[in-house]
């Protein structure tokens, strides 16, 4: 009677442990996702007040603030696209490196293509002047 | 957050009672709220702590203070010692809720309207002109 108990007991302490174990792992594994991520975005933002760095390689107050921000916005279920477009709505495009298409950075995305077709206009015009 | 801009929910915790509550519903009651990042560590703050005292007798401004990256006894004493010009307080221990200002660092101060609407932005200590620019919007 007494060893099935002590067997029971050992049985018990054993998912016990399967079972901290277990979630311990998944809180590991969703802090590093979180923390992949979090080094993922904050390579491309600006650290506004930094002289050239992202916000990833600085270590600025400010910086560091914006890392534990995004951070937390990640484990609140945000995606990239609406941490990115709520950093733009609060700090300006300027914030990020890759800006996205929109009607204040249009004219950014489409000058190399304008520039390449006015040359390549003027280009052709002077070898069909030649001809 | 820059000018014209709408300031979107999120959670702030008292400094004093350490109570959790929406910052939406701070903003309530009155035509102007004015929202100071200070911190007991930073020197700036105490140049521009005379000028929000000044602003404190506008009855028509809420004043609000954000504390950041402080500890509760050195801000406390800083308050005794230089004024408290706020009606309320927040803590930002981390940096985060000064990221949802869309704040660079301390000091900062923003001008709300009733609207939640961000009217104007004073990045670095407030000074005489400032001063004098807020009563002149709280006067219209």
């Amino acid at each position: 009677m007494f060893m099935k108990s002590k067997k029971l007991l050992t049985i018990k302490i054993l998912i016990i442990f399967i079972f901290i174990s277990f979630n311990l792992k998944s809180i590991a594994m969703a802090s590093t996702f979180y923390e992949e991520q979090t080094i993922n975005i904050t390579k491309n933002l600006r650290c506004l007040i930094c002289q050239g760095q992202t916000i990833h390689e600085s270590n600025s107050d400010f910086a560091e603030s914006m890392k534990k921000y995004i951070k937390g916005e990640l484990e609140n279920g945000k995606t990239d696209e609406e941490i990115f477009s709520s950093l733009v709505e609060k700090y300006g495009q300027w914030i990020v490196y890759d800006p996205g298409i929109s009607r204040n950075t249009l004219l950014l995305w489409a000058l190399p293509l304008l520039l390449f077709l006015i040359g390549g206009a003027i280009i052709g015009k002077r070898i069909l002047k030649k001809i | 957050m820059s000018e014209n801009q709408i300031f979107t929910d999120f959670k702030v915790v008292e400094l004093i009672e350490e109570k959790q509550i929406n910052f939406n519903k701070v903003l309530f009651g009155k035509k102007i709220y004015l929202i100071n990042i200070w911190s007991s560590w930073c020197e700036p703050c105490k140049d521009e702590s005379d000028k929000l005292l000044e602003l404190k007798n506008d009855t028509s401004i809420m004043m609000i203070g954000i504390n950041y990256k402080d500890k509760k006894k050195n801000a406390l004493n800083f308050l005794k010692l230089y004024g408290d010009p706020f009606d309320q307080i927040f803590i930002d221990k981390q940096g985060t809720i000064s990221i949802n200002f869309g704040a660079y660092g301390v000091p900062e101060t923003f001008l709300v309207n009733e609207d939640n609407k961000v009217l104007k932005k004073y990045i670095g200590p407030l000074n005489d002109e400032d001063v004098y620019e807020i009563k002149k919007i709280t006067n219209n």
